[in-house]
């Protein structure tokens, strides 16, 4: 609950520790095995992660339940794919324009979305997205429906994104920078009052903060961190397409932030990587894996009331303490 | 021209009664028990999919729509039992994701039992042709379709608002915790407009069956829809549904046709082409934002 105080013997600091090692290791693993599969896969895992991490923060410490969080992904990946399409594949361009264009769409649409509470909000945000995918689906001249394919990765000079390892460590830079900045963005005196929000609102504004503006301000600095997931998950697939936006991914997001924990730094990393990798292995035993997927989101949503990971930390602090509840 | 109008303005019309009739189970529920059920799109597709095997099995659209309709209000009823009972008093982040669930769960079921290409299903016979409607000619199955759905607008009107199951709806909507506490089982009312806003999207899924392609996810598009009228119409109102609907529907039809040649007549054609199909596809979220950013509450909010 308090990200200042960090507690090594604590199990999800343990936890992380190790899937950071992992995640830095994989490479080494993956070159003397001589096969990239789990290489393209975590670099999958990392990117949802990292927008996974940023929906934690309007989810999990703002109290802003967004199901359209998917857009931002949409929109930092059609900016590769249009951008390369008129033959500008410099990568850091095509991440400012991304980005950038992240920040002004969450700054105009949140100034519609935001004036909204509870489930209207959850459905105008899923409406945006919406439009969104709408949107690139009547771009006929970029793919349409069907996307389009990228001729190569960006140029991302120095780093040679073609090559499968850089890409993955550029990958895994980002997501520690985005780790490490929701670290200090929650200690610091504007995520104070993001959470002074999300446990009581009415009180917040009774004490004089322009609640709006702090919600806009998050909403914004969270979409543009999905915008460089984005263009990351653009570069990884060679492939730009709506269905990146679509509704079923903004509703796999928010299912890997409560997975992983709502309101806890590494929660959105931990459960992208819970959740891809439980695709993968249904994916691998049956060719319906998403009705078991979706049977299985019911019966923890119905089970664990506390999701997934806030039974088993309970479980873990009953164990430590002896204490039966 | 006028004529081209007309026909789009009653195609409007008829998408919107479609969507009516989702939207005013949910808003129900919602109403009641501030609960909003995203694998409500989920039942309009059990219930096409119900409607279309039934058909074919029976060789009657009727007795297949006299089949499916029930069943897929059971079908509502059993997963309000089961799996969305204990969600009521939860949070809505629990809410959305259990039913985001179920929609993953129905989806691959379909595929499942019927594989993953659509499933074909005609119209009955004595509606093939076209009706005459004051000199112009309109597909009588669609104009079938807006007679049914402003059948039960009305059907609904009469429940709500001349009935004692309709009076307890309404205090309901308005203040639930105080109409339990005068001895009304609001569970039991719950779980009954449940089954009825099942049904009543079953009805959708029979009637949307031949004109539109049964497939797995065919109910993802039209929730989207459902919820955009929701918002417009003003949430827990079955008055703001009807009207949210017919704006939506007859807004949707008329600027996907229209748009790309008004536009046409305002701009260049190349950048008419390009621009019109995708602010068409993009009006009634436009108008949504619109409707939100002047009335957060919606055009007929329930009071």
């Amino acid at each position: 609950m308090f990200p200042e105080r960090v507690d090594f013997r604590s199990p999800e600091i343990r936890f992380a520790v190790v899937l950071m090692a992992v995640l830095v290791l994989l490479p080494v693993y993956t070159a003397w095995a001589g096969q990239s599969y789990w290489l393209t896969l975590m670099s999958r895992v990392m990117i949802y992660g990292i927008a996974a991490t940023s929906l934690n923060l309007l989810i999990g410490y703002t109290g802003l339940v967004s199901l359209g969080h998917a857009l931002f992904l949409g929109v930092g990946s059609y900016a590769v794919g249009i951008l390369a399409f008129h033959e500008i594949t410099n990568g850091w361009l095509q991440l400012a324009v991304g980005v950038l264009a992240c920040g002004v769409i969450g700054l105009v649409t949140g100034l519609v979305v935001l004036r909204t509470k509870g489930m209207a909000f959850i459905m105008i945000t899923l409406a945006f997205a919406q439009m969104f995918f709408f949107l690139g689906v009547s771009l006929k001249q970029y793919g349409g429906d069907d996307g389009i394919s990228l001729p190569g990765r960006s140029a991302l000079a120095p780093f040679d994104l073609s090559s499968g390892v850089q890409l993955y460590y550029v990958i895994l830079v980002v997501l520690l920078a985005t780790l490490y900045f929701s670290w200090r963005l929650v200690l610091s005196r504007f995520g104070t009052v993001l959470r002074g929000i999300r446990d009581n609102e009415r009180r917040m504004k009774a004490l004089g903060f322009d609640t709006q503006r702090y919600k806009l301000g998050i909403y914004a600095i969270a979409g543009m961190i999905t915008g460089v997931a984005g263009f990351l998950l653009a570069n990884l697939s060679s492939y730009v397409s709506p269905s990146t936006a679509a509704w079923t991914v903004s509703g796999e997001l928010v299912v890997m932030v409560i997975l992983g924990g709502i309101g806890t730094i590494f929660g959105g990393i931990v459960g992208a990587a819970a959740l891809l990798l439980f695709e993968e292995i249904l994916a691998g035993i049956t060719e319906h894996w998403m009705a078991v997927l979706g049977l299985s989101i019911v019966v923890i949503v119905l089970v664990a009331k506390r999701g997934l990971y806030g039974s088993l930390r309970d479980w873990a602090r009953r164990r430590a303490t002896g204490v039966r509840g | 021209m006028t004529g081209l109008l007309v026909t789009q303005a009653l195609n409007g019309l008829q998408l919107g009664v479609l969507l009516f009739l989702l939207a005013a189970g949910l808003t129900l529920v919602f109403g009641i028990m501030d609960f909003v059920n995203l694998a409500h799109g989920s039942l309009y597709m059990m219930g096409a999919y119900f409607a279309a095997i039934f058909a074919t099995k029976t060789g009657s659209f009727l007795l297949g729509g006299l089949i499916a309709v029930p069943l897929t209000a059971l079908l509502g009823y059993a997963i309000e039992q089961i799996a969305l009972k204990g969600l009521y008093r939860r949070d809505h982040l629990d809410q959305v994701l259990a039913t985001f669930g179920l929609i993953l769960f129905f989806n691959e079921l379909v595929r499942m039992i019927w594989g993953p290409s659509p499933v074909y299903m005609s119209p009955p016979e004595f509606l093939a042709g076209t009706v005459n409607l004051f000199g112009f000619t309109y597909s009588a199955y669609r104009f079938a379709i807006i007679v049914v759905g402003l059948s039960v607008a009305v059907g609904l009107w009469w429940l709500i608002n001349r009935t004692r199951v309709g009076m307890l709806i309404r205090a309901g909507a308005t203040h639930a915790p105080m109409v339990a506490a005068l001895g009304v089982n609001i569970k039991a009312l719950n779980s009954l407009i449940f089954a009825l806003g099942a049904g009543l999207a079953g009805l959708a899924g029979l009637m949307s069956g031949p004109i539109l392609s049964v497939q797995p996810g065919m109910g993802d598009p039209i929730l989207i829809l459902t919820l955009v009228v929701i918002i417009i119409g003003g949430i827990g109102s079955i008055r703001g549904a009807f009207l949210g609907a017919l704006i939506v529907g007859i807004v949707d039809t008329v600027g996907r046709t229209f748009l790309p040649i008004w536009l046409g007549a305002l701009v260049q054609p190349t950048i008419a082409q390009a621009a019109g199909p995708a602010i068409a596809s993009m009006l009634i979220y436009l108008l949504m934002a619109i409707v939100l950013a002047f009335r957060p509450q919606g055009l007929f909010p329930a009071r």
